[in-house]
């Protein structure tokens, strides 16, 4: 009889102690924060600090995703892109050349002309309820489909054609960024919509797959659009929403802009805690660690998953518009699987995925590592050059600082590896209330 | 006339080409996750690799060809499968058998293989720059143009060596597994394992050598398939995010766990690229006076640019998974 009363020390919840790993991981930290201000400078130190802040916007997203929801995103880099294009179409100044001509006509006739198609193309789907049999409808969809889009591809070859060489390209709407930032969340919230609904109820490999294809063809897209993004050109300088370097030197305008960023992950921070400790964080959790039972318990797991995978995205395309302002430059060449979603990825599962002060613990300290990694790396390529020069007589190749930089790489995937093996959970593991 | 030669070199040839590799590269694929149950990410990168041994070994011994009568890459190409075959077992052996010897889910392997690519990719930059080079260091690359009996056909059909030998090893390649897989012991054993795991090792299946050999086979077929690569067009250190969705879309189109069906998928997705790419007013061209103005008009019939390939095998992927998640020959349900 007393072994059924007998209390399990794991089933209660744990006193509030005062938390020594949080403080001695964050004290090192701010440590190393303090010693890259001492040694690289007040200003560049800054812009790492702000930069770091993008990613942990970036990372928040992924912890959701990976760390509540055990979804897998291995295509960071389309939303973030996405981000930062919707940044810089909404905050860039207004080209006059393009507006002032006849083209936006023509392109609002071509836009109408895909509005139109997609319409019939989707009535002709529906055509199986005026009694048209299922096959003969598939078959005129798919006709009306093909024929469509070349007409359509067509018509708009040429207006995008036309801007290109007479107005270089669209340009941005004039307006302030963050207009920019929310509309750059809604449309990586919109793909991530259209892919979550086809992959999420399969198995989790088939979202990787499926979310490292788009973010390849988001990037080819943004590369190749010239008429709306100038492509290779790319565009700079994108106007921030604080005062700019011009008026109030670096130092000062890269603090407020970090100042920005910090309100902006605080108040991101304090909706998840609310979040995750709300009966839909529960819901969430109790589908990722048993779907069955919760599927028993009457929840809609796709709905769900849905939701915090969009969730996800929209914070995704959110820090990627606050990057995109902050580096002031738009190029869709700059956007790397490596830098933006695998260094992304290292930050979740290194800080602790679903814990929220872990992931931007992790995104801050990889982000130094990562930055401090270029001269390190550099360093010792040299010292081993001028060694080897001096004991063997090699010939050093000459391309040794790119070949630095491919170190990174490594550093990068010998890191996933390490963390995965000896600390799958983080150095702040997600902390699991049981309740007795 | 000349439009339909036109078509054989850009379509059928292209698309051979094309859908050989991703063939040979999803086969890997395919058997990995139905012997390991996970996407393995690191594919794309063991056929870097293996085209990258070939590379080396060339540059080591570039007279090697001409003793033989093919191109010195060719003649490299066993040592390299070996090696990459080597090195498959050795990245199982230190990366993802502790993994699995946790019980971790098969996401987890997944972000494993994506940590994998980045090692090698970090690796063959590291030594082989980043910039793209020519697998032919000595010899050089024959084209044959094969003139067609024909009138009026003017255009000759054209073929490059590494073609002829690509076809030639895929064949191989693919009648090899088929004897292997349906004749061998070991074969037999590596498709019951992929039924039924927990069967398989109660009728004394020795599982740790069907996982060695599954790396084994995914090994050499990558190295064969990133060689061929990277003969038909040049050897480039950083292509693997870009083969790796053909592959998949290859693997899952034929369904998952099914070698032939990766094969019948590999072309499709080969042929599905160079038809979205072909520009179709081409072979209007000849009817130009039978057919209404408008479409005559029409300069570019393609589906998408040739910088929008990719978006082919994501489409097919999506396609499949909308409609038919088990692939054509009904693979793992997944």
């Amino acid at each position: 009889m007393s072994t059924q009363r007998e209390q399990r020390t794991d089933l209660v919840t744990t006193p509030s102690r005062l938390p020594v790993r949080e403080l001695t991981l964050f004290a090192t930290l701010l440590v190393a924060v303090l010693g890259v201000y001492a040694v690289m400078g007040a200003a560049y130190s800054t812009r790492m600090l702000v930069e770091a802040a993008c990613y942990a916007i970036l990372a928040l997203g992924l912890t959701i995703q990976w760390g509540y929801a055990g979804q897998f995103n291995a295509g960071v880099m389309g939303f973030v892109a996405l981000g930062g294009f919707s940044a810089m179409a909404f905050s860039v100044p207004v080209n006059e050349a393009f507006w002032a001509s006849e083209l936006p006509g023509e392109l609002g006739v071509a836009l109408l002309y895909a509005l139109a198609a997609v319409l019939v193309v989707f009535g002709a789907t529906r055509l199986d309820r005026l009694g048209v049999p299922k096959k003969l409808r598939t078959l005129i969809a798919v006709v009306l489909a093909v024929v469509l889009y070349l007409v359509v591809v067509n018509v708009l070859r040429g207006v995008t054609g036309e801007i290109e060489s007479r107005a270089g390209f669209i340009g941005g709407l004039g307006l302030p960024p963050w207009t920019g930032w929310i509309v750059g969340g809604a449309l990586a919230g919109g793909i991530g919509y259209f892919i979550g609904k086809v992959c999420l109820g399969l198995r989790s490999d088939y979202l990787a797959i499926a979310t490292l294809g788009i973010a390849e063809i988001i990037k080819a897209f943004l590369k190749n659009s010239d008429w709306l993004t100038r492509g290779t050109a790319t565009v700079s300088p994108l106007p921030w929403p604080t005062p700019g370097p011009a008026e109030l030197g670096f130092t000062l305008a890269r603090a407020l802009y970090l100042s920005l960023t910090a309100v902006l992950i605080a108040a991101i921070f304090f909706l998840l805690h609310r979040a995750y400790h709300a009966p839909w964080g529960r819901m969430i959790r109790a589908i990722r660690d048993n779907e069955i039972s919760a599927a028993a318990m009457g929840k809609d797991i796709n709905r769900r998953r849905l939701e915090i995978f969009v969730l996800g995205c929209i914070l995704m395309g959110i820090g990627g518009g606050v990057l995109g302002t902050f580096n002031s430059l738009f190029d869709p060449q700059g956007y790397l699987p490596l830098n933006h979603t695998f260094l992304v990825l290292v930050m979740v599962i290194l800080g602790g995925p679903g814990n929220n002060l872990g992931t931007i613990f992790g995104a801050v300290a990889v982000y130094i590592i990562w930055i401090m990694s270029e001269p390190l790396a550099l360093y010792l390529m040299q010292l081993a050059v001028t060694i080897g020069e001096g004991a063997f007589g090699w010939d050093a190749p000459s391309n040794l600082d790119s070949r630095a930089l491919q170190a990174r790489v490594f550093v990068i995937g010998l890191l996933i590896t390490l963390v995965l093996r000896f600390a799958p959970k983080g150095l702040l593991p997600e902390k699991v209330k049981h309740h007795g | 006339m000349n439009e339909f030669v036109f078509f054989l070199n850009n379509v059928v040839i292209a698309g051979s080409v094309a859908g050989s590799i991703y063939a040979i590269g999803a086969v890997g694929v395919t058997l990995v996750f139905s012997i390991m149950r996970f996407a393995h990410f690191a594919h794309a990168d063991m056929m870097t690799f293996g085209a990258f041994m070939v590379l080396l070994l060339t540059l080591l011994f570039p007279g090697a060809g001409s003793a033989v009568g093919l191109p010195t890459a060719v003649v490299m190409l066993p040592l390299a499968m070996v090696l990459t075959a080597l090195l498959a077992v050795g990245i199982d052996r230190v990366f993802y058998k502790p993994l699995r010897a946790h019980g971790v889910q098969p996401i987890v392997m997944v972000i494993g293989s994506l940590g994998v690519t980045l090692l090698l990719q970090g690796l063959i930059r590291l030594f082989a720059g980043t910039g793209g080079q020519n697998l032919y260091v000595d010899d050089r690359k024959e084209i044959f143009r094969l003139a067609l009996p024909f009138e009026g056909a003017r255009a000759p059909i054209v073929i490059t060596e590494p073609q002829i030998i690509l076809f030639v090893l895929t064949i191989t390649a693919v009648v090899g597994l088929h004897l292997f897989l349906t004749r061998s012991r070991l074969g037999k054993a590596m498709r019951a394992m992929s039924d039924n795991p927990d069967l398989a090792q109660a009728s004394g299946i020795n599982t740790n050598l069907i996982v060695a050999v599954t790396w084994v086979i995914a090994g050499g077929l990558a190295a064969i398939a990133g060689t061929l690569l990277s003969l038909d067009v040049t050897f480039k250190p950083d292509l693997s995010f870009f083969i790796l969705l053909p592959i998949f879309a290859a693997a899952i189109v034929g369904g998952v766990g099914h070698p032939f069906g990766a094969i019948a998928g590999g072309f499709v997705v080969g042929f599905a690229e160079t038809l979205a790419v072909f520009n179709w007013s081409v072979l209007l061209r000849p009817f130009r006076d039978s057919l209404p103005e408008w479409l005559t008009q029409a300069g570019n019939l393609a589906f998408v640019g040739t910088e929008y390939k990719i978006v082919v095998p994501f489409f097919i992927l999506v396609a499949i998974l909308v409609w038919r998640p088990t692939g054509i020959f009904k693979g793992k349900v997944i």
